[in-house]
């Protein structure tokens, strides 16, 4: 074990040239992989964000009674699908109006009598924020007699239905694209570095070493080579998200665990490519 | 020791390399493989360290059998034979003492057991005031010795030395043929390919001859059958 780590490093110094090629290479074939996440994280944040606004409204009758009000409240946040329901008051609802609508104020002004029904908002909790479930909820709310009518935007919970779908589509296909292209360019980097080494693993086998003497070495490398590139990409990712934090717009990093998934997922790359490459060259020659 | 009986092998693209060649070179043994370029030497050799494969035919070489062996029992044949090129076959990035250590860490020898053993192979063929040049900075009988004291570092019971001297001068050849005259007189078996005619009269040993594949002289046979029709 010990051998077979100084061997692996000792390659560092042997052909430091093709090592930073490699590393550089991963890196930035990572480094690819990773500007694509980061839009697609700060893509999902944005879809998040918008979902957050999804809410149900129920429109009450004038004169609806309080008891009623308050036990309907209640059992509206018994419904699975439902984070929280607020009971917005008639005077409520004019003080948020005169807040919100400036433009309107002179005309609030001179209302003599509120003409706002008291409602109650619904916002559902993740994972329910969708047509189908927002449907759902809203036609339970229409159930309840003091209700009047039951608001949720349909056609903008649709959009949203049909942007969150594209997006993961997109992520899925141009994210599994880029892995495959990185995959290849680092297989192939690291199948250069076996090459290079030809003559000597023809010599090993020569004075009698084991296949598997021969191919721990590389994986090791490989798999240092992969990390190194893991973290060399995650930098620039860090680098790029710093740029376009300062001069382009507010944005969103990896979490902690997602840049260690990136750093082993080089490393896993590294691996495999040196076990592919070195099995190759050795059942070969 | 080693023992070829009634040995093919055919090229890959047809033609025989090798027609029914048999021979048995015992245990301490001083063998000349000779023949002109493409007579069949080097395939002789490559068979003996499992190189290649017979077509047909039996070889035997330490109580392994070449044509029946698993691919992972191969590096356990090799370790019991050492082996020389005309080309050396250093690593070009590793000292004297390290290209000769090297032979003895893929063996997963113990790391205290490895210098020291590395430095008598050295003393041995003569090079232990070089332990730390680089091949470069060696001349061409120098990486021979260095290649000679590789192969002898895990002490095997056959030296296999593929026409040592072809890539050297005459004072160098002398002395990398006395170093191997030495390690067979210490008890090790010796096959050595070459066509240097000279070398060979130089020495009282077996000389086994191919010609196109065919095995056309053995002097261990030839002379015996000599002296049998003797009167």
């Amino acid at each position: 074990m010990n051998l077979t780590f100084r061997e692996a490093i000792l390659t560092f110094k042997r052909a430091p040239l093709l090592s930073v090629l490699s590393v550089t290479t991963i890196a930035f074939s990572l480094f690819v992989l990773g500007l694509f996440g980061l839009v697609v994280i700060n893509l999902q944040d944005a879809l998040h964000n918008v979902e957050e606004r999804v809410e149900v409204v129920a429109y009450l009758l004038p004169g609806a009674p309080i008891e009623a009000t308050a036990q309907a409240l209640k059992d509206i946040e018994a419904f699975p699908e439902v984070q929280s329901a607020t009971y917005v008051s008639e005077d409520d609802a004019l003080a948020r109006a005169r807040a919100e609508l400036v433009e309107l104020r002179d005309v609030m002004q001179e209302l003599e009598r509120n003409p706002l029904p008291a409602s109650i908002e619904v916002k559902l909790k993740p994972g329910f924020r969708d047509t189908d479930h927002v449907a759902a909820v809203a036609e339970r709310m229409r159930g309840f007699g003091f209700v009047d009518d039951v608001r949720f935007g349909r056609d903008w919970v649709e959009k949203l239905d049909r942007l969150r779908g594209l997006a993961a589509a997109v992520g899925i296909v141009v994210g599994a694209a880029f892995a495959v292209v990185a995959i290849i360019i680092i297989g192939t980097t690291i199948r250069m570095a076996v090459l290079q080494r030809s003559r000597e693993i023809a010599i090993m086998r020569l004075v009698g070493a084991t296949d598997g003497f021969i191919r721990l070495p590389f994986l090791l490398q490989g798999a240092i080579k992969g990390l190194l590139g893991g973290m060399v990409a995650v930098g620039l990712s860090f680098a790029a998200f710093l740029l376009i934090n300062r001069y382009l717009l507010q944005s969103a990093f990896f979490t902690q665990e997602q840049a260690v998934a990136i750093i082993a997922f080089g490393a896993l790359i590294g691996l495999l490519g040196s076990t592919i490459s070195v099995g190759r060259h050795l059942k070969r020659v | 020791m080693i023992k070829f009986t009634n040995v093919f092998k055919a090229f890959p693209k047809g033609g025989l390399a090798l027609k029914d060649v048999s021979f048995h070179v015992a245990k301490g043994e001083f063998a000349f493989l000779t023949g002109h370029s493409g007579a069949g030497k080097s395939t002789v050799m490559k068979l003996i360290y499992a190189e290649e494969r017979p077509t047909s035919g039996e070889v035997r070489v330490s109580g392994y059998n070449v044509n029946e062996m698993r691919p992972r029992e191969v590096p356990r044949l090799r370790r019991k034979l050492g082996i020389v090129f005309q080309d050396f076959r250093l690593l070009e990035d590793r000292t004297a003492e390290e290209n000769v250590a090297f032979a003895l860490e893929v063996t997963g020898a113990r790391s205290s057991t490895i210098a020291a053993r590395v430095m008598r192979v050295l003393t041995q063929v003569g090079l232990a005031a070089k332990a730390q040049a680089y091949p470069r900075e060696l001349s061409g009988g120098e990486q021979q010795r260095v290649a000679i004291a590789r192969a002898l570092v895990n002490e095997p019971t056959v030296l296999l030395a593929d026409e040592p001297t072809g890539n050297l001068d005459e004072r160098a050849t002398r002395g990398v043929f006395q170093l191997l005259r030495d390690i067979n007189a210490s008890g090790t078996a010796v096959v050595m390919a070459t066509h240097d005619l000279d070398l060979v009269r130089q020495a009282p040993y077996r000389v086994i001859e191919l010609q196109e594949g065919a095995l056309v002289y053995d002097s261990a046979v030839d002379e015996a059958r000599d002296q049998a029709a003797a009167p």
